[in-house]
């Protein structure tokens, strides 16, 4: 397959599932807000989103200060944030339009008509209440854009590619999730049991669809430590950092060539760690630290990735 | 010739609905127009979803457009079809044998039968394609024809586009959509099949490979994404299933051509280009190309891989040649066009010129190297501003344009804001040149939407029809 080909496949994918966990955040946020807490409360949730994001500064550019109308109103409309999700849709429909010979016809229609209708949604959202659909409505054409490519394309290098963007993007947005909602929550959360606790973690868990799984799984109260290893450790949740970095190994081994055996050998030892690693040792080096350090190995696979397959030096 | 009185109708003679309309005729007498109207909206939306649209240079970037699609199909009988057919094979071969001889021995113009000045002093003629051999001397292996009928049997080439014609993914996606839209009509009539055009390019291509290559890889290359024919690209390479390439994907080592992939570089033998001459090859045209490969040329000249079509095609199908070809088909081939050329005048012969500017107001006035229906004048369609405008267009450079009379385009019956009325239509076959020669039946159709217009090109709001051969 053409790099360039691979190079688009694999970021229509990082777009797509960008777009998906962003509005899953975003809503969580939403939500948040709508429960009782002083505006402080308020502005730092949103905050706290800009930062994890890196787009607070972005942000800082447009708005002196933060409310929850502007930091929506960017984060879900804004053309000229690159990280929007109408610029994660917009980036997606590119890269597959340049590739729509290489994805089947089923899956360029879905791009397409999900472009198309989020440009008409965007005209007519007014108010808040519309927003919260229009996040449900982001994650579920992320879910049929899946299901399409699941069930239509080849498992061919295509496949691979398309694979290996979406966990590896997953991975860099489960720990982002993590991360922020962790340390905003933390502060009150080692008291765990009152009502608010209770909405905010189970909020967490919500946006990474991850609530009934907990409950299924632990079948006890919300505890953060659970919480964390279910989204880090656990390998049937397909949303852990463990499962993520294990399908990213699988799709990589696949497209193998003769230059990429360091990837593979750093993806291997990475998913190692995850399979091997223990609740009670990432708490020892601290959850903050735990999580930048994956972000920055993820970081570094995303390079390899492109090194070795999608932008081609000649040899 | 006709000249401009009543335009034939496709559909009507002065007795009633022509045989081969009649059950297409009755079918949309007994069709109830709201029936109509929601498939006619359903195409729309059908088109925007695949996303069959093409992008108008000068408007904003990123503007993307619906060629208008209409549901009343053109209708061409068997015998008909025959005739243009074999007129379509007899010109291309004749353009094909024309473009070898003026790179090869320039019989032709020894012969004094096409002057030399126009050939060798022409834009579009290639000096460094001057002796080089290429597979089965074919240049033009892609001819899009432009075919108009003004009366009964009666069809006229209006040009040959030798370059990079476009369209074909129209023919298709139309038929595709009446099929979607109308099921029911394609039982009652037997309409040839076109949608196997993709395979019979995909082996045309094969077989003109460079020689000694048993089994080759065929790229289709673009200029990318925001060209106004991308979709079109992308969905030759799909049905095809061969890669859509840029020219970035490309390079040239030791002679030979190679794409980058993700296991490494692999060899190319042919390539369907739909990138001009002009940006092929930075190092030996346009050094500012940013869509070409440097070293393609000299990769091609050396046979190491097959361009498609040939570099140099354009003087073939310029404008200046264009009144040549009736000639050139007697000189190659020893027969009588089966196919009419359109009178034509031209403007660097002074009496040409003179003849011209005594009736502009009746004639068409074309530059000679311009596409698109961009920079033309239609006399009768002029004011008196416009053709005094063209006029010193014309002065200040005779050369640049040729005239043609006023051919009144054949009409036929098309769904407008006012209900169904005619509208001018052309024809445009693609053919094939390979091993032999081939074309699917029929081609694509384009109709001018605006009520008297001529223009039917999709860049200057003509439409496309579903266009049927029946098969008996």
């Amino acid at each position: 397959m053409l790099s360039s080909t691979a190079d688009k496949l694999f970021w229509m994918a990082r777009y797509t599932e960008r777009a998906e966990n962003l509005a899953r955040m975003l809503d969580v946020n939403y939500r948040m807000s709508l429960f009782p807490q002083g505006p402080q409360g308020l502005t730092q949730g949103w905050n706290a989103l800009l930062a994890i994001s890196d787009l607070l500064g972005e942000f800082r550019k447009r708005h002196a200060e933060t409310t929850p109308e502007d930091a929506l109103a960017f984060f879900a409309f804004d053309h000229s944030n690159p990280s929007s999700i109408v610029s994660c849709w917009r980036a997606v429909r590119e890269n597959a339009r340049a590739v729509r010979g290489a994805i089947t016809a089923e899956a360029w229609e879905t791009v397409n008509s999900t472009w198309l209708e989020l440009r008409n949604m965007e005209a007519n959202i007014t108010g808040g209440g519309e927003i919260g659909n229009f996040f449900e409505w982001v994650k579920y054409r992320s879910h049929l854009m899946r299901g399409v490519l699941r069930s239509t394309m080849l498992r061919d290098e295509a496949h691979h590619f398309i694979w290996l963007g979406t966990y590896l993007e997953r991975a860099d947005n489960t720990a982002r999730i993590l991360d922020v909602k962790y340390h905003t929550l933390l502060p009150r959360g080692e008291n765990v049991g009152g009502a608010a606790d209770y909405y905010q973690w189970s909020a967490l868990l919500n946006s990474v669809a991850a609530f009934e799984i907990y409950r299924k799984v632990y079948r006890d109260v919300i505890t953060p430590r659970r919480v964390a290893e279910l989204l880090i450790l656990r390998d049937d949740m397909p949303r852990s950092l463990n499962h993520c970095i294990r399908q990213t190994y699988f799709h990589l081994q696949a497209v193998r060539n003769h230059h990429s055996a360091e990837t593979e050998r750093r993806t291997g030892e990475f998913e190692a760690s995850l399979h091997f690693g223990r609740i009670e040792d990432i708490f020892e080096v601290g959850l903050h630290e735990y999580l930048m350090r994956f972000l920055e190995r993820v970081n570094d696979l995303g390079e390899r990735v492109a090194q070795d397959f999608l932008v081609w030096v000649p040899n | 010739m006709a000249l401009s009185h009543t335009p034939y109708d496709e559909m009507h003679a002065s007795d009633g609905v022509r045989a081969h309309y009649r059950a297409f005729a009755d079918w949309l007498k007994k069709a109830p127009p709201e029936r109509l109207q929601r498939k006619r909206d359903e195409a729309d939306t059908l088109f925007h979803r695949v996303g069959i649209t093409f992008a108008v240079y000068g408007e904003a970037a990123g503007t993307e457009r619906l060629i208008p699609f209409d549901i009343v199909p053109r209708i061409i009988p068997a015998d008909e079809w025959q005739q243009l057919a074999a007129g379509l094979k007899q010109r291309v071969r004749a353009l094909n044998a024309f473009t070898k001889d003026i790179y090869h021995d320039q019989e032709i113009l020894r012969a004094g039968k096409v002057p030399k000045e126009e050939v060798l002093n022409n834009a579009q003629y290639r000096p460094e394609m001057q002796g080089i051999k290429v597979p089965n001397d074919i240049y033009a292996h892609i001819a899009g024809i432009d075919v108009v009928r003004a009366g009964k049997g009666e069809f006229y080439v209006l040009e040959d586009n030798l370059r990079v014609p476009s369209g074909v993914s129209y023919m298709i996606e139309d038929r595709k959509m009446m099929m979607r839209l109308f099921p029911e009509l394609f039982a009652r009539h037997s309409v040839a099949p076109v949608e196997h055009y993709p395979d019979l390019l995909l082996d045309n291509l094969r077989s003109v490979a460079p020689s000694g290559v048993n089994d080759p890889v065929v790229v289709v290359l673009t200029p990318g994404a925001y060209n106004s024919a991308y979709f079109e690209h992308a969905f030759l390479a799909q049905q095809m299933g061969v890669e859509l390439v840029e020219g970035a994907d490309l390079f040239v080592k030791d002679d030979s051509v190679y794409m980058r992939t993700t296991r490494g570089p692999q060899r190319v033998d042919v390539i369907y280009r739909r990138i001009d001459d002009d940006f092929l090859d930075p190092l030996a045209f346009r050094a500012d190309s940013m869509l070409g490969v440097p070293g393609l040329l000299a990769a091609y000249r050396a046979g190491r891989v097959t361009v498609a079509n040939a570099i140099g095609t354009g003087v073939a199908d310029d404008k200046s040649i264009y009144p040549y070809v009736p000639d050139m088909i007697r000189f190659y081939l020893g027969e009588e066009p089966l196919l009419n050329n359109v009178p034509t005048y031209i403007l660097r012969r002074k009496e040409d010129l003179a003849y011209t500017l005594a009736h502009l107001a009746e004639l068409v006035v074309k530059e000679v190297h311009g596409a698109g229906g961009y920079g033309m004048l239609i006399g009768p369609a002029a004011s008196k501003e416009e053709l005094s405008a063209f006029r010193e267009r014309i002065l200040a450079a005779p050369q640049k344009y040729i005239a043609q009379p006023t051919l009144s385009l054949s009409a036929c019956p098309t769904f407008v804001a006012s209900g169904l009325a005619p509208r001018h239509i052309d024809l445009r076959p693609f053919v094939l040149s390979g091993r032999d020669i081939k074309l699917v039946p029929g081609g694509l159709t384009r109709v001018a939407l605006r009520e008297g217009s001529l223009v039917v090109n999709s860049s200057q709001g003509g439409g496309t029809k579903d266009t049927w051969v029946l098969e008996r």
